[in-house]
């Protein structure tokens, strides 16, 4: 691998060998990245000794044209325009081993329209495994308007979700089923009953409840739609279970999506782990058979968690609503599971809004207009309980799904009254907060007041009142030099 | 009936009390101190001191009061009234600071007087004294006359009026010539249905609206004696008299002030002797044929000026900033005439 | 008290009814985040039963919540054995949609549902939800003795 810092070699850019990639043309600190370019910003760690202007633009070259050496066909082409260009590096403070923020830009041509798998294999397909890097980690993509409209999106979103279901103004809230191995179809489906009777919106399959032996999946989407029109007919509200489709093959998982289907399920499910491919595909057919598509983010953390290493969160979930999912898990804050409430809160505004400024302290390291692509609903799961009730609406908002498994399951006089006090208390703190109280500070006490009257969430409060996760985030967005917003 | 309260509802959803720590809402305002006590006159001592100042001062309502004083020229007598009002509404709510005052007071009002005498801008303080004051929960005036609440077919009017008390709601509707509401000598006109509807929100939602009704004195007069309950209904009867023609030039002044223009000395003695001419002409509005007035001298040193420079003299400041005598003179008032430069809009024709 | 099934839609179905202050309350906040006021009865409250009738208009330019509960309460006053909601609507672009919606009436006795199943091959079952009100014409559902008081 070349490296130097350009001016120790004279040979041309095209005498056959080994140059560095900055005099290739993949580092040019003069260009102004275009409105229809996409942006990477990248969290490089070079070895040491290496330049960080040449890290950069190696990372350019090898997501965009380049090869180890010089090819005398790049002059067939237009190659300044293919090149990836590298043209800014920030020192990330602080960082032990020094670590720096590259911005790269990437013209159109390079990506075919609507494929997040052409999309991916370009910017992280070849790059990760660098020698002359320590660590790489994809922090932040700037999606254009012109490439951004070649995705199909949510089959739904927020709005026709809430809309179809016929619910609005609280956050939804859904369950785990649990435990989530080893029930048999029978079993399992009394425990969706028992939760969405009691007021749950939806109960969920967890990601590896596929097709085991203790609990085929015909069996288990008959009992458990059996268990939703059951639920419909106590509340007289709109009731649903993520039946998940999560199958070996594409034409597996169709069939389990008709069969859904042909019960009746307002949604199904899927899991990260089927691939990009597959998920597009999952996504057009949800939208042309009016199904909602819950994604499970699987295996995510392979790749999302380690600060220094992979691909950040926030660019996944990018990927998941251009993709077009409806729901994806993204955070608790407060839950059993890796979150630093700002980078949660960055992960949020990705799926919801309309529009995410650049902002360091949530981890946008770019303007990023969705032009009115419909909104992704976050589903906030692991360890969180009706306790916790203002925290969760204090730092989600009302546009989430809150999944109480343990924490409706566990509920010590069963699962219909583990729901029922989580409906409680969500209803009588979005009550409050509409009153205009500070629920974050009376939030105990509108949760206890509500309680008196209220045995089922008396007890859950009893029971999980004290429990909270308070580890330090291993992720947490840098306080970086702003950069220059990109329009 | 499902339409409990709370705390005695179903209790699917396990319920919860009614909401000890409420917020205290609109006119419903009770000091926290005494909230609790259920028969104040017998608890609460007779020497139990209220503190007027401080709860005078937190309304605030003294900026309003003060700002009603510098913003309207003479009308000693109507702001006289106004504090009176503000003074016993403000003990209304000392009383029920102790839990002595049970019932909402009537607070709707006849505003009677000339054109241009006020009556519209007294109206908006109004609305901010009884927000200051806490007996409307937003302050806002809506002000409408007859064809804003009468419709034009059967089944119209209903609606028409229940939209504009509903816009109105929290606030003060303010209607001008409200007896053209209703014509006593046409029992088929639409406006009788929104007499009643007023009779019936001016009494059942008192909390949540006032009403000021507007216009001459004496139609206003025959207005009430046509519409049994009307006038028992309205608390406050305030009368705005013609401003003197001292007065008069004193607003002329503050006017032309306010437009960053001055009147020469000869000027102010020549709107003087128009005044007196104008008064007693018909149309006249008071304040607001004063703006008119005050309109066309603009316009007449306008063309004087464009007239002087097209001559080639230079313009100063202070030529541009001042209107003369002649400015005044051109108007038609001294040639005999009456004021009708233009026939007389809607606007210049309401009383206020 | 109503008795039979307590339906739970709406967004405080699982807390007390709520009283004239505290739906005054929650249309307040309607209207202060910029929401339009609408109120809607049915006697048929069927899950996908979507488009109640509308009580009037939505208010668009009301200032305070007083108009919206004098709307509710001349709704309930006609329509006092229905079901009344009040839905407060966001017209903001991206959302165009009710942003809060809840019960503010019910008839005294709630039938509930029926749930049919038709059963097909292979165990896979059509399901079917009729409301019992719906059994009886308009007018005359939510009483045992001919049509509501109300109509």
């Amino acid at each position: 691998m070349a490296q130097g810092n350009g001016s120790e070699t004279k040979r041309d850019r095209f005498l056959a060998g080994v140059i560095p990639y900055k005099e290739m043309g993949y580092w040019r600190p003069d260009y102004e990245p275009e409105d229809t370019d996409i942006i990477a910003a990248f969290r490089i760690t070079p070895q040491s000794g290496v330049d960080p202007e040449e890290a950069a633009a190696a990372v350019a070259g090898e997501s965009s044209t380049a090869t180890w050496t010089v090819v005398w066909t790049d002059q067939l082409t237009a190659y300044e325009n293919y090149q990836a260009k590298a043209y800014k590096v920030t020192p990330v403070p602080g960082a032990d081993p020094p670590q720096w923020i590259a911005y790269i830009a990437y013209k159109l041509d390079l990506f075919e329209e609507g494929s997040i798998p052409n999309l991916t294999s370009s910017i992280i397909g070849n790059v990760f495994g660098f020698k002359a890097l320590r660590a790489l980690r994809l922090e932040d993509l700037r999606i254009p308007q012109t490439y951004l409209k070649t995705f199909q999106g949510p089959p739904h979103g927020i709005i026709q979700e809430r809309e179809m279901i016929n619910k609005f103004g609280r956050p939804l809230l859904g369950a785990t089923t649990k435990p989530k191995l080893g029930l048999s179809p029978r079993n399992y489906g009394r425990v969706v009953y028992e939760a969405l009777r009691g007021g749950l919106d939806f109960v969920k399959d967890d990601e590896n409840t596929n097709s085991q032996p203790f609990n085929r999946w015909r069996e288990r989407f008959l009992y458990c739609m059996e268990a939703v029109h059951r639920a419909m007919e106590q509340t007289g509200e709109v009731k649903g279970h993520y039946l998940n489709v999560t199958a070996s093959t594409m034409e597996e998982m169709y069939e389990r999506a008709e069969f859904a289907k042909e019960l009746g399920s307002v949604i199904i499910m899927i899991d990260l782990t089927i691939g990009f491919t597959a998920m597009q595909s999952m996504s057009k057919w949800a939208r042309a058979n009016s199904m909602l598509l819950h994604l499970h983010r699987a295996g995510h953390s392979t790749y999302t968690r380690q600060k220094n290493h992979g691909v950040n969160f926030r660019v996944l979930a990018k990927w998941c609503r251009m993709i077009g999912v409806d729901h994806i898990h993204a955070g608790t804050v407060v839950g059993k599971l890796e979150g630093d409430p700002n980078a949660v809160s960055g992960y949020y505004k990705t799926c919801t809004d309309d529009f995410n400024k650049q902002d360091a302290a949530l981890g946008f390291y770019f303007d990023q207009d969705w032009i009115h692509m419909p909104g992704v609903m976050p589903v906030a799961s692991g360890g969180i309980h009706a306790g916790q009730m203002h925290q969760l609406l204090h730092y989600l908002g009302e546009d989430v799904v809150l999944q109480f498994g343990g924490g409706t399951i566990g509920h010590p006089m069963g699962v219909s009254a583990g729901a029922t006090a989580n409906r409680v208390a969500t209803e009588v703190m979005i009550k409050a907060r509409n009153e205009g109280r500070d629920i974050m500070r009376e939030g105990p006490d509108i949760l206890r007041t509500a309680a008196k009257k209220s045995p089922e969430l008396d007890s859950a409060i009893e029971t999980w009142g004290d429990i909270s996760f308070e580890f330090e985030s291993t992720d947490t967005p840098d306080v970086i030099e702003t950069p220059t917003p990109v329009a | 009936m499902a339409r409990t309260q709370a705390g005695s509802g179903p209790s699917l959803g396990p319920g919860v009390p009614p909401r000890d720590t409420q917020e205290p809402y609109g006119r419903g305002k009770v000091d926290e101190r005494f909230a609790e006590l259920e028969d104040p006159l017998h608890e609460i001592p007779d020497d139990a001191i209220v503190d007027a100042a401080a709860i005078f001062r937190e309304s605030r309502v003294d900026e309003v009061l003060d700002e009603m004083d510098r913003d309207l020229i003479a009308l000693q007598h109507v702001k006289g009234r106004i504090r009176e009002i503000a003074a016993l509404l403000l003990v209304d709510r000392l009383r029920r600071s102790i839990g002595l005052e049970a019932s909402a007071p009537t607070l709707h009002m006849s505003f009677t007087g000339n054109p241009g005498t006020g009556k519209t801008t007294v109206a908006a303080k109004m609305g901010k004294i009884l927000y200051k004051l806490g007996y409307v929960r937003k302050g806002h005036v809506v002000s409408v006359t007859r064809d804003d609440l009468v419709g034009q077919y059967v089944g119209h009017t209903a609606p028409k009026t229940r939209e504009v008390l509903k816009k109105a709601m929290g606030g003060v509707l303010f209607i001008d010539e409200a007896y053209h509401i209703y014509r006593v000598d046409n029992e088929r006109d639409y406006g009788q249905e929104t007499v009643e509807l007023l009779l019936q929100v001016m009494e059942n939602e008192r909390e949540n609206i006032v009403v000021i009704m507007a216009g001459y004195k004496e139609q206003m007069g025959r207005f009430f004696a046509d519409v049994p309950g009307l006038s028992s209904r309205i608390a406050h009867h305030i009368d705005f008299p013609d401003y003197s023609p001292d007065e008069l030039m004193e607003i002329a002044r503050l006017m032309a002030e306010q437009q960053r223009y001055r009147l020469s000395d000869e000027a102010e003695r020549t709107f003087t002797d128009y005044l007196k001419l104008r008064v007693g002409q018909p149309q006249f509005a008071n304040g607001r044929s004063i703006r008119n007035a005050l309109d066309r001298a603009r316009m007449r040193q306008a063309i004087r000026l464009y007239a002087g420079g097209r001559d080639g003299s230079r313009l100063t400041k202070k030529d541009l900033v001042t209107i003369e005598a002649e400015d005044v003179l051109k108007s038609r008032v001294f040639e005999g005439g009456f004021y009708q430069e233009q026939e007389p809009t809607d606007d210049e024709a309401r009383t206020d | 008290m109503t008795t039979g099934v307590h339906i739970t839609q709406g967004t405080f179905s699982y807390l007390p009814e709520l009283d004239d202050d505290e739906i005054r309350a929650q249309i307040q906040y309607g209207i202060d985040n910029g929401w339009a006021v609408a109120i809607e009865y049915t006697d048929d409250p069927h899950p996908r039963n979507i488009y109640w009738d509308m009580w009037g208009m939505p208010m668009f330019d009301i200032e305070d919540a007083a108009a919206g509960l004098h709307e509710v309460n001349r709704c309930r006053e006609a329509f006092s054995n229905h079901y009344i909601k009040v839905s407060l609507y966001n017209r903001k672009l991206t959302k165009q949609s009710i942003a809060l919606q809840f019960l503010v009436n019910r008839p005294q006795h709630e039938p509930g549902f029926r749930l049919e199943r038709q059963e097909g091959s292979n165990r896979a079952v059509q399901y079917t939800l009729t409301s019992y009100a719906a059994d009886r014409p308009h007018g005359e559902r939510y009483s045992s003795d001919g049509p509501d008081a109300s109509r």
